[in-house]
């Protein structure tokens, strides 16, 4: 067997577990680990400019691809700035391992030089955290840690190693483990055979079904059953926020997504519908708005993988706990096998009442001679892209126009941070796609003031030749701080302007980057024609939309799903 | 409804932390807590008795579970049950009184373990609200200092909690 140094193994462990990108930033306790990195070249490393970057790039390439990512850091202050991008990872269930630097194990507990208990502070914000306490368990537990983070519900696994684990002085024999067994830890491989059957009975009985699909169905790769299970049975399917792309958004039977801005169709169709089908959706507060007031008239099937998601906020009339995918296509064989047939004449009259609340608002906004709207820009990219593009966002109205107005036919190209709503994770994120997807479009749409939080980016993306295009619907102002404030406080803009904005353009250009600005409507097509033109460059492009724009629908707080403000004057 | 919740646990450093984390966390609340290894030295008996509705008691098994060190866990509030706590109790204890605790912790089953001139230590085991009413019977204007082990419990009969 060979002999290698806690350092190597590290490194090693992370090549035999396929790992080809690690995003990181070094520091005095990392630095036997960056050794060994240098000393390598298999495993490739990408140089951020801020750790919370290195973990939104880990995190996007993991959306985008399915399997974890995976950062590396220092202790001290390197490990607290990846907190944010953890608990981005974490309310998503992202799969990502972070691997730690710590002040050798001699030192903890002892105020040392950049020590932070990370273990302690990473707790609430991962699936798990494991810590190394001699070199030759490193490699058993980089198997664990990819292990956890990566099966059942997904998520983050911050892995602590201090910085005399990794001494170079010291080997041990190499082996990676193949296998690996956890006694307190087997997530479900398969529903409950009489509950799915409890379930399909329900469904073909049902005369106003919906199916109401979640983030759940793309981690779990079950687009295909999904998809393939609701044209069978010929039913509504809407999703959520993080769902978009599971089922493709230009088919006649989907509604768009739903909850606080979804669309009036979906929210419509939920409220009056008489069973759910969630499938990987967990109910959230953003979805059902007052949970007492929620779908009075709906018996609920709730399929997930963590059983803690179902009868959270929402009583289910049959859980299901297990993979969605193997659970959807029990289903699906049990719908083909069946005698019963969903109920045609309750089904079509279904369907007219559907589409008439689809003809009734049918996603529609102002449009001004002069103003370019955010929404046309982004139906705009929709069309000149094909439809096909990578799309990251940052969080405020310009998610909320993207999400609307970019119809994503497929899974894994919606990325936003959709639980905890992290500003600064569009352009780190997009970063992470663009590493591994050259050939495809990737698109960060995002407005003024997130960008601001991780525009230190623009460098590594000179370094690494990254040639995204950054969409900055520019409103001047934090915009959907802004819209709450116009509607809950009379309009006092407290706090949400943004003055002093920097020249974009010239920013861009600092950075080795193209800006381009656009504020004349006329411009808005040709310009952006040119922007997508330009492959081997990441462009900026400084756009200048209604500063007054608010995003609808929007249900109405503490309402019910059918309680909508429509436009700013109509409320229904 | 008040439950008793008996967990095994991975023996290992954190793994109690996060038990305690979760019920911060989560907003659940912890009455009792004790913990300690098991005639397997890689895993430890946690007992914790908590209050809730139903879909809370609910919620917090779960996320107990999800817990990747929690081995196995049982609601021991769901079936019979045996259920005791451990209590030292100081007491002032002069003159008459002396003759008075004496006839009380031999009512409660209690043991005076250490006596000085003016003290008594009494040691009571039990279930939870006997040891309160021992407290109440005495009489708190004699107590001097309470320790209380918090609760273990164990079903009864066949039924056992192990791998
Ligand atoms: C890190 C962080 N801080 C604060 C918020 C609260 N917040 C939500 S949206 C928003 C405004 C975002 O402004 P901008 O990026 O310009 O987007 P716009 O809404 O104008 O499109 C703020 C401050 C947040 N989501 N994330
Ligand atoms: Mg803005």
């Amino acid at each position: 067997m060979e002999l290698l140094s806690g350092a190597d193994m590290l490194i090693r462990s992370l090549k035999d577990q396929g790992v080809e990108y690690i995003y990181g930033y070094p520091g005095g306790a990392a630095l036997h680990i960056y050794d060994a990195l240098f000393r390598q070249d298999e495993v490739k490393h990408i140089l951020v400019r801020h750790e919370q970057a290195a973990v939104h790039m880990a995190d996007g390439y993991a959306r985008a691809t399915g399997l974890p990512g995976t950062v590396l850091v220092t202790s001290g202050p390197g490990a607290t700035n990846t907190i944010t991008g953890i608990a981005t990872a974490f309310m998503d269930s992202i799969p990502m391992v972070v691997l730690c630097g710590q002040v050798a194990s001699t030192l903890i507990g002892e105020d040392a030089f950049q020590e932070t208990d990370m273990m302690g502070v990473s707790r609430p914000v991962v699936k798990h955290n494991l810590s190394v306490r001699h070199p030759s368990e490193i490699p058993e537990i980089i198997r664990k840690a990819y292990y956890i983070a990566s099966t059942g519900r997904p998520g983050p696994v911050v892995v602590d190693i201090p910085k005399d684990m990794t001494a170079p002085n010291e080997r041990f024999e190499y082996a990676y483990p193949k296998k690996i067994k956890l006694r307190s830890y087997s997530p479900a491989i398969r529903g409950h055979a009489g509950q799915i059957k409890k379930a399909v009975d329900m469904m073909l009985a049902a005369r106003r079904p919906i199916i109401y699909a979640g983030g759940g169905v793309i981690l779990g790769k079950a687009s295909g059953q999904l998809t393939e299970l609701v044209r069978k049975l010929g039913y509504p399917v809407t999703n959520t926020l993080m769902g978009i792309g599971c089922y493709p958004a230009s088919d006649k039977q989907h509604l768009g997504w739903l909850g606080m801005h979804g669309t009036y169709e979906a929210n419509m169709a939920m409220h009056h519908s008489d069973l759910i089908l969630a499938v990987g959706a967990r109910f959230d507060d953003r979805v059902t708005n007052a949970t007492e007031k929620f779908c009075p008239g709906a018996r609920i099937i709730h399929i997930d993988i963590d059983p803690a998601s179902i009868s959270k906020t929402i009583d289910a009339d049959v859980p299901i706990v297990g993979p969605v995918d193997a659970v959807l296509k029990e289903m699906l064989a049990l719908v083909k096998d069946s005698k019963e047939k969903p109920d045609a004449e309750a089904l079509a009259s279904w369907w007219k009442q559907i589409d008439e609340w689809r003809a009734f608002h049918g996603m529609r906004y102002e449009t001004s001679p002069d103003v370019i709207k955010p929404q046309e820009v982004i139906e705009m990219l929709h069309r000149l892209t094909n439809g096909d593009a990578f799309v990251t966002s940052d969080v405020g109205q310009h998610q909320m126009f993207a999400a609307q107005y970019y119809k994503f036919d497929k899974p894994n190209r919606w990325i936003n941070s959709g639980g905890l709503g992290t500003m600064g994770f569009g352009l780190p994120a997009a970063m992470g796609i663009k590493l591994t997807h050259p050939d495809d479009e990737v698109l960060c749409i995002t407005g003024e003031g997130s960008i601001q939080m991780n525009i230190q980016e623009l460098s590594t993306c000179n370094q690494y030749e990254l040639p995204v295009k950054i969409i900055n619907l520019n409103n001047q102002s934090l915009g959907m701080v802004r819209q709450w404030q116009d509607m809950n406080y009379e309009s006092r803009h407290s706090h949400s302007y943004m003055e002093s904005l920097p020249d974009f353009i010239k920013l861009a250009e600092a950075y080795g980057h193209v800006g381009v600005r656009i504020d004349k409507k006329e411009d808005l097509e040709p310009k952006l024609k040119e922007v997508l033109a330009m492959k081997d460059k990441l462009v900026f492009v400084d756009i200048q939309v209604d500063r007054f724009e608010h995003v609808y629908p929007m249900q109405v707080a503490r309402g019910c799903m059918k309680d909508m403000w429509l436009s700013k004057t109509e409320r229904v | 409804m008040r439950r008793i919740i008996s967990v095994l646990l991975e023996n290992e450093p954190g793994a109690l932390s996060r038990v305690v984390g979760l019920f911060s966390q989560r907003n659940y609340n912890i009455e009792t807590l004790t913990v300690a290894p098991t005639e397997d030295e890689t895993l430890s008996r946690l007992t914790v008795t908590t209050t809730g509705s139903d879909r809370v008691i609910e919620q917090i098994t779960k996320q107990l579970n999800k817990l990747v060190e929690v081995v196995k866990l049982v609601d021991l509030t769901e079936g019979p049950h045996i259920e005791r706590e451990l209590m030292l109790i100081k007491l002032k204890a002069t003159g008459s009184q002396r003759a008075e605790i004496k006839r009380t912790v031999d009512i409660f089953r209690g043991q005076i373990v250490d006596v000085t001139s003016s003290v008594y230590t009494v040691q009571l085991a039990g279930a939870s609200d006997k040891l309160d009413g021992f407290v109440q019977a005495i009489g708190t204007s004699g107590v001097l200092e309470v320790v209380r082990s918090g609760v273990s419990g164990i079903a009864r009969g066949e039924k056992v909690l192990s791998l």
